[in-house]
């Protein structure tokens, strides 16, 4: 198996409509299972029951940046091999992207209030995922305003590539700027930081829950996209029939 | 490259070129502001450095949507591309036209538009070297940014969406430097990353801004 083979759409969507129901199906039952489960957990001592929103923020930042590293690198899969299910792919990827990254900053604002005392501080953190989600605001705009395929693909696909070393930049930049109030890594595995297991596990659950819904939307999103693709070519041999 | 330099120039410094608006427009807001944050001496002070970077950026942007748009209606731009020059040079040659037009004239202005922000007084050397250095970033990026969006009807709205997000890092640098100065701090480390950004982007971006012309002249 290799995924130059899923470049012939026809096998692509094959293969996706035989997975998907599985996946989606084992997403659902990691995050409901996870997130019930993380709701069930003692309180926490300082932090009190404002700490079950661990289970939604932390696996959303992390698909946040992870599907735009996915983006890239399927961006990158298009602009050298020409390969139209990764472009699709990229495409299809962008609003989960983008609603993960806004699902971060919300549900951080709402643990935020009554733990900082404030919705919204100019910490790094939080503003290069302000940053990143402008980035994922244009490259969705971007896709919209071109109307030639290709071209659109191309073009989102360069501004990828340079939005990707701007918001690392950026992300390193806002470090020197301010000083942070959020806390380190989440998942230290450091001895003395490392969270108790009574939230660890719960956690873990709900971030493969995430990453299999991500994957779910994925492959719908490109299915769709697909059979627009096909629907465009129809209507484009009937008007010239 | 040197008659492509020339061409730009004079077609940006002549009627009806655009020469001048930047100014005009970087004006405006430095008249703006105290209108909004009230006429205070310190306080306007405290937020001059800002407000001259984020001033300086947005009059950039203002004439971005020219470095390709005329020549692209034209067809010149199609001539350009098959001319003997490579693309890349192309682009850095109107980029360097923009940035003498809008980021040069800028830079050297900005202490007159810091005299009636109350910048402090030894901010003033740190704030041109700012601009002087970071305002051909700008340009560059810009140039990207008329790039990917040249073909489009009504690009100039979503190329400001694609061009602010990669202003982050010069504007933090930038405006970090002149904070320090006007604090009496050094303010080298701030400017020494400023030139590395735009360096760096000197470097990549007009092969970035080069292929999104390539797709967009198929």
């Amino acid at each position: 198996m290799s995924i130059w083979e899923y470049a012939n759409p026809v096998k692509f969507m094959r293969t996706s409509g035989a997975v998907l129901p599985w996946v989606a199906a084992a997403a659902a039952v990691c995050t409901v299972a996870g997130l019930v489960w993380g709701f069930l957990t003692p309180q926490d001592y300082k932090q009190g029951s404002t700490v079950k929103i661990i289970f939604l923020h932390v696996p959303a930042a992390l698909m946040a940046i992870n599907i735009w590293l996915m983006m890239l690198v399927t961006s990158l899969i298009w602009l050298v091999r020409r390969h139209h299910v990764s472009a699709l792919a990229a495409k299809a990827a962008a609003p989960v992207g983008a609603v993960m990254t806004l699902i971060a900053l919300i549900t951080g604002a709402i643990w935020g209030q009554p733990m900082w005392g404030t919705w919204w501080e100019w910490d790094p953190r939080l503003t290069s995922f302000l940053i990143l989600f402008l980035f994922y605001l244009g490259y969705m705009a971007l896709w919209g305003a071109v109307e030639n395929p290709d071209s659109a693909a191309d073009l989102t696909g360069v501004l990828c590539l340079v939005g990707s070393v701007f918001a690392l930049l950026s992300r390193y930049a806002v470090n020197f700027w301010n000083q942070g109030l959020h806390q380190g890594a989440s998942l230290s595995m450091a001895p003395g930081e490392r969270m108790s297991a009574v939230y660890r596990y719960p956690l873990y659950l709900t971030m493969a829950g995430f990453f299999l819904l991500f994957l779910a939307l994925l492959l719908v999103r490109t299915r769709t996209e697909i059979r627009r693709r096909r629907l465009a070519a129809l209507l484009a041999r009937e008007n010239r029939a | 490259m040197k008659a492509l330099l020339i061409r730009d120039l004079r077609l940006a410094t002549r009627a009806g070129g655009g020469f001048g608006l930047a100014l005009a427009f970087f004006l405006i807001v430095c008249t703006l502001v105290p209108f909004g944050v009230g006429p205070e001496g310190g306080q306007l002070s405290r937020i001059a450095p800002g407000i001259l970077w984020v001033g300086a950026l947005l009059s950039c942007l203002l004439s971005l949507d020219r470095i390709f748009a005329l020549d692209f209606e034209d067809g010149s731009l199609d001539l350009l591309a098959t001319a003997p020059l490579p693309l890349e040079g192309t682009v850095a040659i109107k980029a360097f036209a923009h940035w003498l037009v809008t980021g040069l004239p800028l830079a050297l202005s900005a202490p007159v538009f810091g005299l009636l922000l109350h910048l402090p007084g030894p901010a003033y050397p740190w704030l041109v070297a700012s601009l002087m250095l970071g305002t051909p970033a700008l340009s560059m990026l810009g140039a990207f940014g008329a790039a990917v969006t040249v073909g489009l009807r009504r690009g100039g709205l979503l190329m400001s969406l694609l061009v602010l997000p990669l202003y982050v890092p010069t504007l933090i640098f930038g405006a970090e430097a002149v904070r320090r100065g006007a604090a009496g701090a050094d303010p080298v480390t701030p400017l020494v990353f400023l030139a590395a950004i735009t360096l760096a982007t000197l470097a990549l971006a007009p092969f970035a801004a080069a292929a999104a012309l390539r797709v967009n002249l198929r």
